[in-house]
């Protein structure tokens, strides 16, 4: 069973994704005694031999790690032509890095982004900045640690699919993708602030009957 | 003040709905700590020594007497019968059960009040000067883009998850009663050449473990831009502020690291792309919000009333009160009046349920049913008729309202502490009251005059001891309670850092060591000098010769 949101329904994956390899060494960083979870932005994210390492199907949809799209796209420009590569990239990964390395950002059906941990905000910024800056129209994909409490946040910053993290429903997901109905400020999914949505009124319109309805109510 | 329409009301229903199925799975399992730790944090919800604590918004500390009284209600009916108010404006609950914050959360969206984004890494609630309106020193009301803000960074989907807290604070006034410089982002508001609303944009200021006074990063912003270019700065903070290490993830790290000059280069570059976009605040919405702000029924009176004078010249109480308590306005015939929490023997910030009702029942009688919080966590009452100040007075001090000590030395900053918070290092309530009970001659505590004492109980800081003119830090040393004292901070204008005095002390000998600090200053004062200006003028070195010498004799 698929547990792939995309525009708001659980619908098969038809992509596979390709990991990078383990490092060679791997090194546990800890900070104030507590193991790094999150990397810096612009850190590398990958060595040349785990991106010479990487294994790609031959055939089929594959999501590539951007790190590998960048050092081998020769190899994979007729994949890109094909319309069978999409890219991931992780959340301290540059978003101008993978403009940079794509002739026309659009020829990509998918963009991935992979959340190390459900918290790592800057996964938000760069899905908002694939839409509003650089026009990226196809799909921009949550992996990774990627629960439904951060759904409708997702939706707003433009996401419109999600691969849920394994051990948790994609259907019971779906239901956090409506927790708001109208928000107050402007983002990817609608740039008007409420104000320009929607004609709310002062002091002297609507407000007076709830003030008096508000004195009403102490009565009780 | 501000009044939900059904746009605002639903948006806060829908969390409580959204909050009460968070819990709900939570409770069933489906839900790691871990995971539910953020949600419930940004609906403040922590989990204390004894119980969790539930953090309740109260925006840019403004408070009608119905939202008073179901605080009341609320520390009746789920809690203990008392409640905190915090240095942020906000109202602290320290025994609710975590299955039962839903109900809370239900019961407070009924008078349109919500604990949304008071803990947790995100934009917090935003504060300001506790008389913004009635200030006479006052260039433009800060309320209207506090509110503002405030809508804006509601459930903002791109800076929910930030490296770390974000707190904005803004001010209106000449006097900077907000404390701009040791926030995240201050904004300060002036009158431009023609008379425009301009704000003055700091950075990176903070207390906590690294304490910074923020930088100045844009002199002139046209009001119209205030949010794209927060916008601007929260998104360069949220690329690439530190979250390898949660004591450098604040942007102060970041704009050090950077220096002021190329960070204000890099959210110059990302506003440009912002600015002027659909987020640009229109002339309309901003009248639509101010005009919830503005008073229409203040009488027009003189700015002289017999009564209060009569017994002025009777009652040294009253005096004394009046001296300390009541506040200019800028309406003729009209004061501001804090509320003290600060009696003696009372945690600081503390207030019973009866206390908040009669707070209330106060509002109501002499204040437009409206009540502020101050980031000294006392009251205000910002629209008193002069006239009223007598009975008012009686009344308030028949409900412990009326200790006369706003802004000496007993009316202290103080978080919580090790009594109740679990980050904390050491208690720092009982430093208080001891403080408290060593300077309770009301004639002494009147003679030194002016004075910030805060207590912080670990260097998060939250009781604000680095902009104290003497600051106490409660620390850990092998296992015990250690406190150290800085002198020389200030907020304000002169926001300043103290500087640590020396070896810390133990908790016994605190109120002696600030005893020996007043010493000083009472022999070295001349007749107009209030503490901060004698330490300016001599410096540090007499006060800590003093302090330190007879610390050896009696060792």
């Amino acid at each position: 069973m698929s547990n792939l949101i995309k525009n708001g329904a659980v619908v098969p994956d038809t992509w596979t994704l390709v990991a990078l390899p383990a490092p060679a060494e791997e090194t546990v960083r800890k900070q104030a005694g507590k193991v790094v979870v999150f990397k810096l932005t612009g850190e590398p994210a990958a060595t040349p031999e785990q991106v010479a390492a990487a294994v790609i199907p031959p055939l089929g949809h594959v999501l590539v790690p951007l790190a590998v799209w960048r050092a081998r796209s020769q190899e994979l420009l007729p994949r890109l032509a094909a319309g069978e590569l999409g890219i991931w990239m992780q959340t301290h990964e540059l978003v101008e890095d993978l403009v940079a390395s794509v002739d026309d950002l659009n020829a990509l059906p998918v963009i991935a982004v992979h959340f190390p941990r459900f918290a790592d905000g800057r996964g938000f910024t760069i899905a908002t900045l694939l839409r509003i800056r650089y026009g990226y129209r196809n799909e921009i994909r949550a992996i990774g640690d990627v629960l439904r409490d951060q759904l409708f946040y997702m939706k707003r910053c433009g996401f419109n699919a999600y691969l849920i993290r394994r051990d948790r429903s994609a259907a019971e997901a779906l239901a956090s993708l409506r927790d708001f109905s109208e928000p107050y400020q402007g983002a990817v999914d609608n740039p008007l602030p409420v104000w320009r949505r929607h004609a709310r009124v002062g002091y002297h319109g609507a407000a007076a009957p709830r003030l008096q309805a508000a004195r009403e109510d102490e009565v009780d | 003040m501000y009044i939900y329409d059904d746009i605002d009301q639903r948006l806060i229903d829908e969390r409580v709905a959204q909050y009460r199925d968070q819990t709900r799975r939570y409770l069933a399992g489906e839900l790691t700590d871990d995971e539910f730790r953020p949600l419930r944090l940004q609906n403040g919800l922590y989990i204390q020594r004894h119980a969790p604590m539930l953090r309740v918004a109260i925006p840019y500390g403004l408070l009608g007497s119905r939202q008073m009284r179901k605080l009341a209600d609320i520390a009746r009916r789920y809690d203990k019968g008392y409640a905190h108010f915090t240095t942020r404006q906000d109202i602290q609950f320290n025994w609710p059960q975590l299955e039962r914050v839903p109900d809370i959360l239900a019961d407070l969206a009924t008078v349109q009040m919500h604990a949304i984004q008071t803990s947790g890494s995100c934009v917090r609630n935003i504060t300001t000067d506790q008389f913004a309106g009635v200030a006479p020193d006052e260039v433009v009301d800060p309320r209207p883009l506090a509110e503002i803000l405030r809508q804006w960074s509601s459930f903002h989907p791109e800076f929910a998850y930030l490296p770390r807290k974000f707190k904005i604070a803004i001010n209106g006034a000449l006097d900077d009663r907000a404390v701009v410089q040791v926030h995240d982002i201050g904004l300060g508001c002036h009158l431009d050449d023609v008379g425009r609303i301009s704000l003055q944009v700091w950075v990176g200021g903070g207390l906590g473990r690294t304490p910074m006074i923020g930088s100045l990063i844009r002199e002139h912003l046209e009001w119209q831009h205030m949010l794209t270019y927060v916008e601007a700065i929260l998104r360069v903070y949220n690329r690439y502020g530190r979250r390898d290490n949660a004591f450098k993830a604040r942007i102060k790290i970041l704009v050090k690291a950077l220096g002021a000059e190329e960070f204000a280069r890099q959210v110059e570059a990302e506003w440009a792309h912002l600015k002027d976009g659909p987020s640009t605040i229109t002339e309309a919405e901003f009248e639509r919000v101010a005009s919830f702000f503005r008073r229409r029924d203040h009488e027009i009176l003189e700015d002289h009333s017999a009564e209060p004078d009569r017994h002025l010249a009777g009652d040294r109480a009253f005096a004394a009160w009046v001296k300390r308590c009541v506040h200019p306005h800028r309406v003729p015939g009209y004061r501001a009046v804090t509320l003290s929490l600060k009696p003696t023997g009372v945690a600081p910030g503390d207030i019973t349920d009866r206390q908040m009702d009669a707070a209330a029942d106060l509002a109501d009688r002499y204040s437009f049913g409206e009540l502020r919080v101050s980031h000294e966590q006392n009251l205000i009452l910002a629209d008193v008729k002069l006239a009223s100040l007598p009975a008012l007075w009686q009344e308030a001090r028949a409900h412990g309202l009326a200790t006369p000590n706003t802004g000496l030395l007993t009316d202290i900053i103080c978080c919580p502490g090790g009594d109740f918070c679990s980050l904390a290092n050491a208690k720092s309530i009982p430093i208080a009251e001891a403080v408290q009970r060593r300077f309770d001659d009301l004639d002494y505590l009147h003679d030194i005059g002016e004075l910030d004492l805060n207590i912080s109980g670990c260097m998060n800081s939250c009781g604000h001891h680095h902009v104290a003119h003497i600051g106490v830090l409660g620390v850990d040393k092998d296992g015990s309670e250690w406190y150290q004292i800085t002198l020389g901070g200030s907020q304000g204008n002169e926001a300043a850092i103290g500087s640590v005095i020396g070896p810390s002390f133990a908790a016994s000998e605190v109120p002696g060591v600030i005893e020996r600090l007043i010493e000083t200053y009472l022999e070295e004062r001349t007749p107009e000098e209030r503490f901060i200006d004698t330490l300016r003028r001599i410096g540090p070195a007499p006060f800590k010769a003093r302090v330190y010498d007879r610390v050896q004799e009696v060792a």
